[in-house]
């Protein structure tokens, strides 16, 4: 019985694979966003025939290929957790992400196999024209892998083009263009790449002022920031573009997400987005406490990017526990009822099937159908276990819009100052640039608990809660490989930093 | 038919010797390949294999099986 089983094992599992998927993403923006950096530099190279644009596409490549060689194959040990810890979500989703994650794969191999080794290997030894193309398909190939798993991620978060088989207990793919072109799954791929060159566009800018305050390789360090503010600029914006296009989604697809990501508690007409606030500690849904200690908001703001209309209505955390007639808001409450129905059936289905009953089995799949969509609700014990954590979600959101926002006018100062040619001469301007890329990656970061805690207490949304997802292991077993990943993931990582920082001291080629 | 057989060698031991130039000339790669060879070892030769089993793979014969498990525990509340 699941009840009796120990809860802590899937807290356990859920934080083996959050130390999993936030060290993964630690290489992932990087490989993304200096991919299309080195072909940009590279271009350059090949248009203008000057040499010093070469040097530094090598001196970025070698960079480019230790965080490669070191973050390559993280994110397989996430499929290892689904196999393990995971194993009914592993089943009931395996005909949904199965094709992708195989494409994935195969694309991988190839692009690696051949394009990266021309990158690396083929200076001096092909055409300046067919390194330049191997270097933009590699690019281009390592963005496009990261698709697929980014389309099975928003197929989490938003279940389409898919229906439930109950004798296989399986999702089954009815329409993979409905898969891959869904709203969530686009923003996300969008969303999470644009982000990838922001921080790489850091990295550089980084790596670059740490040149200039040293007064070493200045002409390479101008060069690389020149391109690396043009790209972070654009890849900001864009970020902020499809930010609010993966908000828009939240508010039609995931409206509980959206309100616990700004603390909004009682649903309002022309609501207004919180700028900055302090949470109350003490605030539960249903209660009259006031949900913030304090708070600056914008007013109309949120209702304008959840709606596209600014005096229209936000429901909050209460109209989405307990309905609102008024609004035609459906509560979790009566979606409990109704997934309890779903799961009731779905028993009768399978006891009739076993006794041979055609008609029983025929009338229960029917009650079935007509309730599966709240099927998930079904496990839910209480209303408020649809609540994810207000506080975690609320705080990362606004972190990462406050970072995005310092980035970009980093971005920008560094563009300026560039387009006057002092940017070398600026030292406030080159301390601040050291601090860039860990911005990135802590913004980075903060997105995805956003996107994955605020989605909780769902594994697939609405359908499948965690609690149901997991296998029936002890706490122990768990325990153990976490902090086996984390000595791992750790060692990785300290590998990582050293060599590049090795690197980095040395510097690019001699003339 | 012979000279295009000669071109298919030809472009066959190009790759070849690509390929051996550029893992013999390797400085900072050699390091990256040994840091990339002992983490899928241990991936794949420790984690998997003694911490991570495929648990419906590992504790069911067939799928019928499988699916039998996963529509249990879904009914189990």
């Amino acid at each position: 019985m699941l009840e009796q089983l120990d809860l802590s094992m899937v807290n356990w599992a859920r934080a083996q694979f959050a130390l999993t998927a936030m060290y993964h993403w630690i290489f992932v923006p990087l490989t993304l966003g200096l991919s299309f950096l080195l072909a940009f530099y590279e271009t350059l190279y090949y248009k203008t025939g000057n040499e010093e644009w070469k040097r530094l596409t090598r001196f970025w490549m070698t960079l480019f290929g230790i965080n490669f060689a070191i973050g390559v194959a993280t994110g397989i040990i996430l499929e290892f957790e689904f196999g393990t810890n995971w194993s009914n979500y592993s089943w009931m989703v395996g005909d949904i992400f199965g094709a992708p994650l195989a494409i994935e794969g195969i694309f991988a191999f190839f692009i690696e196999a051949t394009f990266f080794a021309v990158m690396f290997f083929g200076w001096d030894r092909v055409s300046k024209k067919f390194h330049l193309v191997s270097t933009w398909m590699v690019a281009i190939g390592s963005n496009l892998s990261a698709l697929w798993i980014l389309v099975a991620n928003g197929w989490m978060q938003f279940p389409t083009g898919m229906v439930f088989n109950p004798d296989s207990a399986r999702f089954e793919m009815q329409d993979i263009a409905a898969v891959i072109f869904s709203p969530v799954a686009i923003s996300k791929f969008t969303h999470a790449t644009s982000s990838g060159f922001l921080t790489a566009s850091l990295f550089v800018i980084t790596v670059s002022s740490w040149f200039l305050l040293r007064k070493r390789h200045v002409g390479m360090a101008k060069k690389s920031i020149m391109v690396a503010a043009v790209f972070g600029l654009v890849a900001g914006a864009f970020v902020g573009f499809t930010g609010d296009e993966a908000a828009y989604a939240n508010a039609r697809l995931q409206p509980m997400k959206l309100a616990a990501f700004e603390g909004l508690y009682d649903g309002e007409q022309g609501a207004g987005l919180v700028a900055m606030g302090v949470l109350n500690r003490d605030k539960r849904p249903g209660d009259d406490r006031d949900p913030f200690l304090f708070e600056v908001r914008v007013p109309g703001l949120l209702s304008l990017l959840a709606n596209r209309e600014a005096g229209s209505f936000v429901p909050g955390i209460n109209d989405l526990l307990y309905g609102n007639a008024t609004h035609g808001i459906v509560g979790v409450e009566e979606k409990m009822a109704r997934g309890k129905i779903a799961l009731a059936r779905l028993a009768d289905y399978k006891a009739a099937g076993k006794s041979g009953d055609q008609a029983a089995a025929g009338a229960a799949l029917a009650e079935f159908d007509r309730h599966r969509e709240f099927m998930g609700f079904g496990y839910l014990q209480r209303a408020e276990d649809a609540v994810p954590s207000v506080g975690s979600v609320f705080y990362s959101f606004h972190l990462m819009v406050i970072l995005a926002a310092a980035m970009l006018l980093i971005c920008l100062l560094f563009l300026y100052f560039t387009y006057k040619d002092t940017v070398a001469e600026q030292k406030w301007l080159l301390k601040l640039g050291l601090s860039g890329f860990w911005l990135a990656m802590i913004a980075g970061q903060a997105g995805w608990i956003v996107a994955e805690m605020g989605r909780q207490p769902w594994a697939i949304q609405d359908l499948l809660p965690v609690t149901v997802a997991r296998t029936a292991l002890d706490t122990g077993t768990v325990q153990a490989t976490f902090f086996m990943f984390l000595l791992l993931f750790t060692t990785l990582l300290i590998a990582e930093v050293r060599i590049m920082l090795k690197q980095i001291k040395i510097g690019p080629e001699e003339k | 038919m012979q000279t295009a057989a000669k071109g298919e060698q030809g472009l066959l031991r190009g790759v070849w010797t690509f390929y051996r130039d550029g893992f013999r000339n390797m400085v900072l790669g050699r390091t990256l390949w040994k840091i990339i060879f002992l983490k899928l070892l241990i991936m794949f030769a420790v984690l998997k294999v003694f911490f991570f089993p495929n648990f419906l793979q590992e504790n069911f014969h067939n799928d019928r099986e499988r699916a039998e498990h996963v529509l249990e525990n879904l009914l189990r509340r």
